[in-house]
């Protein structure tokens, strides 16, 4: 699958970051490369191998007791945001 | 009395035992040197108060005996690390302003063996980089001069370009750093400190700014062997709010480092020699550091990991891909940049396109990419497949040997302007080295072993280690900085 | 018996498929150790994970995999042994991550099924494809500001189960009964409280249409829909829709549609994303969940007994009709109630004056069964006394209205109402005779062949008795003395 401008574009919307105009070019050619260079991988036999997500998965998954040990933190959590009001985060408003 | 920005960890803590001199002076002399040297930039942020504050209270500590491990040393915070109250941006525009309510496990545990936080040590923006180019706060310059050209401004390495660099010209005893692909090692070896990647799941990877999960490692910067050995005691343990902690004990690394590699077996791999790609005098000091461990008494073995070279793609394929998602809770909510719109899309558009650089873009639109339909099984899930490879490989090579040498980085430090940085995909390749082990979450640790007879510049080798063979990798390490001939004082930017 | 839509141009059969989104009760959250109550001021159940600050990790709760494992034991499902969390990437202002972690290829519990009763007392098989484990999202509030979307994090990384369906489902009848009934097992299990109006459970339909022997049609999914009702008349219209846009030469397009419950109709939620792709991968945060059997075992023997085996206990140890012991196992509460009042006496008529009587009251009152003005043993003893004759069943009436309203036992409001049935036959006859003589124009009407005169006389000395006669004692006296 090659990478053209719309590829960029629908990436740019998936991530939300705007590519603007005249780097799309650019950025198309990067992709484009990166891509070309990484395909060497399919020289690589991997037939029966298994995909690898983390060198520590034989571990056990560590689980926690159901209690309630965090939260009652508010002003924390609302300490850093951009807009606050209420108690509440504050976002343009969604249109459902 | 030695000038106190001089001593190593060590030294120093004799030192403050023996009552020569108080945590509170050594903590002034090491402000007092950052100042002298802010044109390296290496802290983004500095904290003085703090530093003297909790100073203080080592002090007090002390005299009431009861000194931690790092009782009253003064370090480097890179700012990847979160500091409670205080600034923590991972050196992207886009965490502006961030004053994280917690501390991250990590720089807990070194306040709670007494160390002395002095700031925020520059990085590349959010990690990503080899040579601590893509920070908000702008480039950070290397200590060291190439002979050649003394006016050059080199990188330091990254992404714990700051960290490095204030290590090495003694702006503080140690720093922390992290390590996804190299971010560690990389920057040890071109500024000629010990940079020590240990197994993945040593260190609890909570409250530090997540670049590439599966990779992320917390490890030490300092100018010996010994100190590694202090500082990675104070930051190790298992860490129940990490479900990728390991339960696994932290030993005396300390007193791992015996000085003795008789009877060890140090693997070379031939893999890691290319024709092209690798400096002569990289290449001549690595040879020399095996000539002397096996005079030591070390058994040098010849080792293959075949498929060394797919390790660079398929760094490069993971990373992104966990950075595109792990990346997305900036978005302009709950803290840092918000830039407005007048829709919810466009507020997240605003900010996310102001607030990352350059770099940190380019690697989210590869990562989203590769997460996709069509793309998912060719590219990520096939990297993760070469990935159990490489692994394996490790795995088989440590049947032969206890540890294996190699060089860090292809090449010394490179300047700023040099004509490789402006290539993402040259700029990857310095971290040929690094990368595989990075992949097995084996410990790695960059001792410097030499320097370039063109340009005077250091060189550093690493021992990999096997999962959890912090121990052996120190040991050798320990050995190779006793039989160079390499500085182990900082370089003193601003004069004496 | 099918479900079958007459279109213009001929039947349509509908395929239904549902996801269920069931709020895990727990203490805690999913991956956090933030609470989980309900009604809880804005972002004050809100840890730093949930709110996804940087380098905040997920520590998982064991709880919440136990609830899941028990859930999947009353789905009669595949419990597996390894499963694994993924992040579902996309961006809204109510998931602070900007990716939920759920489970995709493995998935915590697989292939079941549960058996629903529909009303014409056939049974229908549902499988279930899956049940896996993920984070809710937060809340938005639109209407507090003119420009602005107030978030609350509350909600946001508490446990859900998501139940998926096959598409077994033909028609809106059978996925109201799928819902009751799943929302009945996770009652007994205790698992989610099941309640749609307070969204701890939540629905999505997958709705298509199709010619009898024809392939399925392409369907459309209505997000959300907050009530059985609802979702019985979404697919409802979203079928009707689908048939007539086909009939009309138009096409039904793959899309997400939501359900206006004022106006009963189904709308397309044009989404401005066209883009969208969740980007799944294991969360390298986290690594697989693996049981283990001695977990797996216990769980499966503290499971409590649930509704399909407790309608088979009732059938059998209580002779109970199909019918009446569905009726009586949809609520845990209401068995409860019905063991409790029919322990030791006749069941089936207990079983009638829950169902009658009590629930009328019930209903009226609008209290649960738990809160039940009428105790169970009193119940159960009041059909003691009409079964050995103390109270008439007309009587019996009386006696549950004073239960009702006063709370007495059945014996203490006989007592005290003197509400005893007259089974004294002199005492009887006195009666008809006084009835008979005060009336000797309808006596000759009688004797002269109206026979049907005798339900009056009857009704005449019942009430001259207040009601208290025995009335098979009443009606032998009354023949007799009219035929004498």
């Amino acid at each position: 699958m090659s990478i053209d401008r719309e590829m960029v574009k629908r990436l740019g919307i998936l991530s939300r970051l705007r590519i603007p105009e005249e780097n799309m070019d650019e950025m198309v050619g990067e992709l484009t490369k990166i891509l070309g260079w990484v395909d060497q991988l399919k020289d690589v036999n991997t037939d029966d191998v298994l995909p690898m997500n983390s060198v520590v998965e034989d571990m056990n998954l560590r689980e926690r007791d159901d209690v309630v040990t965090d939260g009652d933190i508010r002003d924390e959590i609302l300490a850093n945001a951009p807009e606050s009001m209420d108690g509440y985060f504050l976002v343009p408003k969604v249109v459902e | 009395m030695t000038d106190l920005v001089e001593l190593t960890i060590a030294e120093a803590l004799d030192g403050l035992a023996k009552k020569e001199f108080s945590a509170v002076e050594l903590t002034q002399a090491h402000l007092k040197e950052m100042e002298k040297a802010r044109e390296l930039n290496a802290y983004v942020l500095e904290t003085p108060e703090i530093a003297l504050e909790r100073a203080k209270k080592s002090d007090e500590r002390r005299a009431a005996g009861k000194a931690g491990k790092m009782e009253g040393i003064p370090v480097g915070m890179k700012d990847l690390y979160c500091t409670k109250g205080v600034r923590t941006t991972a050196c992207s525009h886009i965490l502006d302003g961030f004053v994280p309510p917690y501390e991250s496990t990590v720089s807990q545990k070194l306040e709670d063996e007494g160390s002395v936080m002095l700031g925020k040590t520059n990085m590349d923006e959010f990690a990503m980089g080899t040579a601590n180019l893509t920070s908000y706060y702008g480039a950070v310059r290397n200590p060291y001069k190439d002979k050649t050209n003394p006016d050059k401004f080199l990188i330091p390495g990254g992404s714990s370009g700051g960290s490095a660099a204030a290590v090495a010209a003694g702006l503080c005893m140690a720093a922390t750093g992290s390590d996804t692909g190299g971010s560690i090692r990389t920057p040890a070896s071109f500024c000629g400190i010990v940079g020590c990647k240990p197994t993945y799941g040593r260190c609890s990877r909570w409250g530090m700014v997540a670049f590439a999960s599966s990779l992320d490692q917390a490890g030490t910067m300092t100018r010996t062997v010994r100190d590694t050995a202090i500082m990675l005691e104070a930051m190790a343990g298992f860490d129940p709010k990490d479900s990728t902690s390991a339960n696994v004990a932290v030993p005396n690394y300390e007193k791992a480092l015996t000085g003795d590699v008789k009877g060890l077996r140090i693997g070379i791999p031939r893999e890691y020699n290319p024709d092209k790609g690798l400096n002569a005098d990289v290449r001549h000091v690595w040879e020399q550091t095996a000539e002397k461990l096996k005079a030591a008494g070390a058994e040098i073995v010849d080792i293959s990991l075949p498929s060394t070279q797919y390790a660079l793609p398929t760094y490069y394929l993971i990373a992104p891909a966990e950075a595109s998602s792990n990346l997305a809770r900036y978005d302009g909510v709950k803290y840092g940049l918000r830039v407005d719109g007048n829709s919810l899309d466009e507020m997240y558009t605003n900010t996310r396109t102001e607030g990352f650089g350059k770099e940190v873009k380019r690697r989210i639109m590869i990562g989203t990419c590769i997460l996709l339909e069509g793309y998912y099984e060719t590219c990520y899930l096939k990297a993760q497949k070469v990935r159990r490879l490489l692994c394996h490989e490790f795995a088989e090579a440590y049947k032969k040997v206890d540890v294996i040498l190699a060089p860090a980085a292809p090449e010394t430090a490179f300047g700023k302007d040099d004509d490789s940085t402006s290539d993402p995909l040259k700029m990857q390749l310095y971290d040929v080295f690094t990368v595989p082990s990075s992949l097995a979450g084996l410990p790695a640790v960059c001792v410097p072993a030499g320097t370039s007879e063109v340009n005077g510049l250091p060189i550093g080798l690493q021992v990999i280690g096997n999962s959890f063979q912090e121990e052996t990798i120190l040991r050798v390490a320990g050995t190779i900085e006793a039989m160079s001939d390499m500085p182990i004082r900082p370089l003193r930017v601003g004069g004496k | 018996m099918s479900y079958i839509i007459k279109g213009e141009t001929g039947d349509w059969e509908i395929v239904v498929g549902l996801e269920v989104h069931c709020e895990v009760i727990s203490k805690a959250k999913l991956f956090s150790g933030a609470a989980t109550t309900f009604g809880a001021e804005a972002n004050t159940q809100v840890s730093f994970v949930d709110a996804g600050f940087p380098g905040m990790l997920p520590v998982i709760n064991h709880e919440c995999v136990e609830q899941a494992v028990r859930t999947g034991f009353g789905l009669n499902a595949t419990i597996n042994k390894k499963s694994i969390f993924a992040r579902k990437n996309y961006y809204y202002a109510d998931l602070p991550n900007g990716y939920q972690i759920s489970q995709s290829d493995h998935p915590i519990i697989s292939d079941g099924y549960i058996d629903v009763d529909l009303e014409n007392g056939e049974t229908r098989r549902i499988g279930i494809e899956r049940l896996h484990l993920e984070q809710d999202a937060g809340k938005l509030m639109h209407d507090q500001h003119p420009s602005k979307t107030f978030v609350d994090l509350n909600r946001a990384g508490v446990a859900l189960m998501e139940i998926v369906s096959r598409p077994d489902i033909r028609s809106p009848e059978e996925a109201g009964a799928y819902l009751r009934k799943l929302r009945s097992i996770v009652r007994y299990i205790g698992s989610c409280d099941g309640n749609m109006d307070e969204g701890s459970m939540r629905c999505d339909a997958n709705v298509s249409v199709h010619r009898p022997g024809e392939p399925f049609g392409t369907r459309a999914e209505i997000k959300n829909v907050n009530s059985i009702r609802f979702v019985m008349q979404a697919i409802e219209y979203e079928a009707m829709r689908q048939v007539e846009l086909i009939e009309s030469g138009g096409k039904v397009v793959q899309e997400t549609r939501k359900f206006d419950s004022v106006k009963g109709e189904t709308k397309s939620m044009r989404s401005k994303e066209t883009a969208v792709d969740y980007r799944y991968f294991y969360d390298p945060d986290l690594i697989p969940l693996v049981l283990d059997d001695a977990m797996i075992e216990r769980l499966r023997k503290e499971m409590p007994e649930l509704p399909d085996a407790k309608k088979k206990r009732f059938i059998e140890d209580y002779g109970l009709p199909a019918y009446d012991a569905g009726q009586l196992v949809a609520e845990k509460e209401i068995a409860n109630y019905f063991e409790a009042a029919a322990k030791g006496h006749d069941a089936k008529k207990v079983a009638n004056y829950i169902m009658g009587d009590l629930f009328a009251v019930l209903n009226k009152q609008g209290k649960s069964i738990t809160e039940s003005p009428v105790k169970p043993e009193n119940l159960g003893r009041m059909v003691d006394l009409i079964n050995d004759g103390t109270i008439s069943s007309r009587i019996a009436k009386d006696v549950f209205a004073f239960m009702v309203e006063e709370g007495k036992t059945p014996d203490e409001i006989v007592e005290e109402k003197g509400l005893k049935q007259v089974t004294d036959t002199s005492a009887i006859e006195k009666m008809v005779d006084e009835v008979l003589a005060a009336n000797p124009d309808k006596v000759a009407e009688y004797k002269g062949g109206k026979e049907k005169l005798l339900g009056w006389f009857v009704g005449q000395t019942m009430r001259a008795s207040q009601g208290k006669a025995n009335p098979a004692m009443l009606n032998e006296l009354v023949k007799k003395k009219l035929d004498a």
